[in-house]
């Protein structure tokens, strides 16, 4: 499409690639004109999206995680994508405050926050053969 | 000395990160339990003067220093919190647990709440 503008990055799963990969969506954000805390919301939902990947998709082990951005009119798309052990029960995994590793003090609110900070969210995942997130967020409205 | 961690008396503040993500909450949770195991400490400030970024990780860091400290109310500050960061702390529900305050507070309030407050920048 004429009107649409694409990005996709895929990278190792480290912890020390989670603030780079914020920052490289917020950059490519950027051509749709969002407000600071628009930009911020975007980072925050991409955080926590990729901090599961590491966390509970890939339990630590260093895999592949796929970002695809798409900005198209007013609308700003991610997709983040692991390939991992995936979710038994999506409900239960987007309840706030549910968490499977509260050991770790993980709050339990990382799909609550890509649920407030986005506009919409959709998440796919097979036990065994890893989780995608879908979220969209309208920009300037 | 650490300029991350400042102890004073049974108080602790801690100088949080430009951003507060899981790598850094993970860094900062071993630092905190470190003093907490080591000696007293009734109450901790998390200092977010030079935060600009935090997602649940850092929530999951107050809430657990909350824990650490017995679940008492009164025992977690939380200052110099931007609109980003005060966005954060109420939607994930941690503000009931937690004093917030966004500035620095004005003359005329307790000694003691004064001293608190007035910990060195950096």
């Amino acid at each position: 499409m004429e009107n649409t503008n694409e990005m996709t990055i895929s990278f190792d799963s480290r912890t020390c690639n989670e603030g780079f990969i914020r920052v490289a969506v917020a950059a490519f954000c950027t051509q749709l004109n969002p407000t600071l805390e628009e930009v911020a919301d975007i980072k925050t939902a991409v955080s926590e999206a990729v901090t599961n990947c590491i966390i509970h998709g890939y339990e630590g082990e260093v895999h592949k995680i796929i970002i695809r951005c798409k900005a198209e009119g007013q609308y700003f798309y991610v997709d983040v994508e692991d390939t991992g052990r995936g979710i038994e029960d999506i409900e239960k995994a987007m309840e706030p405050l549910f968490t499977t590793k509260p050991e770790q003090d993980r709050s339990g609110m990382g799909f609550a926050f890509m649920e407030a900070f986005m506009d919409e969210i959709q998440v796919e995942s097979e036990v065994d053969k890893g989780t995608t997130v879908h979220m969209k967020k309208k920009i300037g409205r | 000395m650490d300029s991350e961690m400042q102890i004073a008396g049974a108080h602790l503040t801690v100088h949080l990160p430009p951003e507060l993500d899981h790598p850094n909450a993970d860094r900062i949770r071993e630092k905190t339990d470190a003093v907490i195991k080591k000696q007293y400490i009734k109450t901790i400030t998390f200092d977010f003067q030079d935060t600009v970024f935090m997602d649940s990780s850092g929530i999951g860091l107050l809430m657990g220093r909350y824990k650490a400290l017995g679940l008492r109310g009164g025992s977690i500050y939380a200052v110099h919190v931007n609109a980003h960061i005060f966005k954060i702390l109420h939607l994930s529900g941690v503000y009931r647990f937690l004093e917030i305050q966004k500035e620095e507070p004005k003359s005329g309030e307790s000694k003691e709440g004064r001293e608190l407050w007035r910990t060195p920048m950096k």
